[in-house]
């Protein structure tokens, strides 16, 4: 049918609807258009803006044969209390078919503290584990083959001092760095924006950033040295346009200083990757994973001039929305998370953590977490969603979302160009702001009903209490205290402190690579307070400022 | 004039998530209430201090990173030990309902968790601020 034809016979159509809706009204708070036709995406070009899967602009995915080679790596965010209990919650997952780690640290690691620092007590080994030292490090990868696993780390400000100690504990089991294969979050500029664990100021941060990109390019050339997450942005009540716009915007940043600091850009833009939100709307979501492919593939060709394939594919790790949780009746979150793995899965996610049903309440019980990994396991095995390549391109309604959410990203990508970059942005607030008050408008949609969440605003029901929370052992906090005076009595203290003050010189010199000294550190079982300790006497701290 | 109702919304601890501390400092302030906040990582002193020097009517709190037996009671102490015992504290977050129970003993008067409505905290602060 010709586009004219089409015209014609779209008018007519919508003449019958508004008949219609003269009789049945339509439901409130529905978008704009009901209804999308090939006018919609008449003006995109197949070969320059969709294409094929492993060919530019990757819209339709970054391999050739996506999940028909393998599926995605399944991979649970995990960690609490001790090292050791870690450990035991890690071979589990893998005994249950977990294809790859993904280390969950409490707060005090997150942001550079000790277990027996003030600061950190009601904190140690809360909403992760407690790493201290290399010797804790040793324990949480007890009888795991380094060699073999694939490690994701949430760490970002102190990622340095985590990776040297992987790298490390790799070493004493005779695992070479050359074989490490895992991921270190490592974006600082998004805990800036919305997940609020920074240590040190920009400036300095980046600089630890683009050292990590170096030392890895050229010793640790398979791990992926940061994950640009838009993930934490999401949760922080961001829309999906802002999502992936803010992220990409931090990614650039990320480039640039790396450029800036004399690297090739085809030497680290090839181990970049990124970590998207999968959120409720699910067609909305497939098409913001496809978009985001498009735009970091024209970014990094058309203003990086990048010439590797792989230095423009963006690849992602995905986790379902853990805002989206609800408290009350937290079996309906199994549903919910189903959708979102079907929607990371039609969008070709390289590797997805699934939440757990209790999650707005505690951390997952490990039935939960059996059952968050079944969900990814039916999906891939059972559901047909995987066994073709990006099922929904050719959609109307997809592919002219997919452009809508491109370009709404492009503008915000524009705006923040215009400000300075990221870093500006995010000192200026410009992005908390739009986060906030993306967030805010969320919550008065579902104060006012515009929005529904099943449970929660409609279908309520009178509940008991919750049982069987996973709940931390209390101790945990004195135990680990009393491991870290125990190991900090045993160690070589001449050897720690000379570490220590050949790092803070480093630190002082600006052109020095922080990582190989971050790792002779580490091996004297230097502790992360120690190591950061110093880092925050020649660096300073971040400060943030607020404007609700 | 009827004097506005003051509030501290605050973070103590080390926890990064606050989207919900700032949607219901907004909310309280298009409420009508005058609202300051205090940003992350706040120590109990650094809160009772905070709600001391501004002189607050309310201490509002959220944690959602399990530390919240550790925390809340500890702010309602100090601020109690600097003499303001009338402050309505109350808190928020990912609070398991078994800790509620010794929460509110320790003197936290209402806990608000995953999917409560900014409305219900205006009212409840309404309702029982001195």
């Amino acid at each position: 049918m010709s586009n004219e034809k089409v015209q014609a016979e779209l008018a007519k159509y919508e003449a019958s609807a508004e008949k219609a809706i003269a009789r049945f009204p339509e439901r409130p708070h529905l978008p704009e258009q009901r209804l999308y036709t090939p006018l919609d995406i008449k003006n995109t070009d197949y070969a320059d803006e969709i294409s094929f899967p492993g060919v530019y602009p990757y819209t339709r995915g970054v391999q050739p044969t996506m999940y028909r080679g393998r599926f995605w790596t399944m991979r649970m965010y995990a960690g609490f209390s001790t090292a050791e209990e870690s450990n035991k919650r890690y071979r589990y997952l893998i005994e249950s078919g977990a294809t790859g780690l993904s280390c969950a640290f409490d707060l005090p690691t997150q942001i550079g503290y000790d277990s027996d620092d003030d600061i950190s007590q009601g904190e140690v080994g809360k909403v992760g584990v407690a790493i201290d030292s290399m010797a804790d490090m040793e324990l949480l990868f007890d009888k795991i083959d380094l060699g073999k696993v694939s490690t994701s780390m949430t760490i970002n400000a102190p990622a340095s001092v985590l990776l040297a100690m992987y790298i490390a504990v790799a070493e004493k089991q005779g695992v070479t760095p050359d074989l490490l294969k895992g991921t270190i979050q490592n974006d600082i500029l998004k805990e800036y924006a919305a997940r609020g664990t920074y240590i040190f100021p920009p400036r300095p941060s980046m600089r630890l950033i683009t050292n990590i990109f170096e030392y890895c390019s050229k010793n640790v050339p398979k791990w992926n040295t940061i994950s640009i997450s838009g993930y934490h942005i999401r949760e922080a009540g961001s829309t999906a346009s802002q999502e992936i716009a803010f992220t990409i915007a931090d990614g650039i940043a990320y480039v640039e200083a790396a450029i800036k600091a004399g690297l090739d850009v085809d030497a680290f833009a090839g181990r970049l990757s990124f970590f998207w939100n999968a959120h409720n709307n699910v067609l909305e979501e497939v098409a913001k994973f496809r978009a985001s492919r498009r735009i970091w593939a024209k970014v990094m060709k058309e203003r990086f001039h990048a010439q590797k394939p792989k230095s423009l594919m963006l690849r992602f790790h995905t986790q379902t929305a853990g805002s989206m949780l609800t408290a009350q009746q937290p079996n309906n979150n199994i549903i919910r998370v189903a959708l979102q793995t079907a929607a990371a899965v039609m969008g070709g996610t390289q590797s997805l953590h699934t939440n757990s049903r209790d999650e707005a309440l505690a951390l997952p019980t490990e039935d939960s977490v059996m059952i968050a990994l079944r969900t990814q396991q039916i999906v891939a095995y059972e559901s047909g969603l995987a066994d073709v390549i990006d099922p929904l391109a050719g959609s109307y309604y997809v592919e002219a979302l997919t452009n809508k959410i491109e370009a709404e990203a492009w503008d915000y990508i524009k705006k923040i160009d215009e400000i300075g970059g990221a870093v500006a942005a995010i000192e200026k607030g410009y992005i908390q702001k739009e986060i906030q008050d993306s967030a805010y408008k969320w919550q008065m949609d579902v104060e006012s009903g515009a929005k529904t969440i099943v449970g929660v605003n409609k279908f309520h029901i009178k509940e008991e209490s919750p049982k069987n929370l996973l709940r931390v052992d209390a101790s945990v906090g004195e135990k680990q205290k009393a491991k870290l005076i125990e190991m900090k009595a045993k160690r070589d203290q001449a050897a720690v402190q000379a570490a220590l003050t050949a790092l803070e010189k480093a630190c002082v010199d600006e052109n020095e690579n922080l990582m190989p000294h971050i790792l002779t550190a580490v091996k004297t079982y230097a502790t992360l307070g120690e190591i950061c300790g110093v880092m925050r006497k020649v660096f300073g701290e971040y400060e943030a400022h607020v404007n609700l | 004039m009827e004097k506005r109702i003051r509030v501290l919304v605050a973070k103590p601890g080390l926890d990064g998530h606050d989207r919900g501390a700032k949607v219901v400092a907004r909310a309280l302030r298009d409420a009508g209430f005058e609202v300051i906040y205090t940003g992350l990582r706040q120590t109990p002193e650094q809160i009772a201090e905070a709600a001391l020097q501004e002189d607050v009517n309310v201490v509002a709190m959220s944690i959602l990173s399990g530390a919240h037996s550790h925390l809340f009671p500890k702010v309602v102490n100090l601020l109690r030990e600097k003499g303001m015992k009338d402050t309505l504290v109350i808190g928020g977050g990912v609070i398991p309902e078994d800790d509620i129970p010794a929460l509110k003993e320790a003197g936290i008067a209402e806990v608000f968790t995953p999917g409560a409505l900014t409305t219900d905290i205006v009212e409840f602060i309404k309702k029982n601020v001195k």
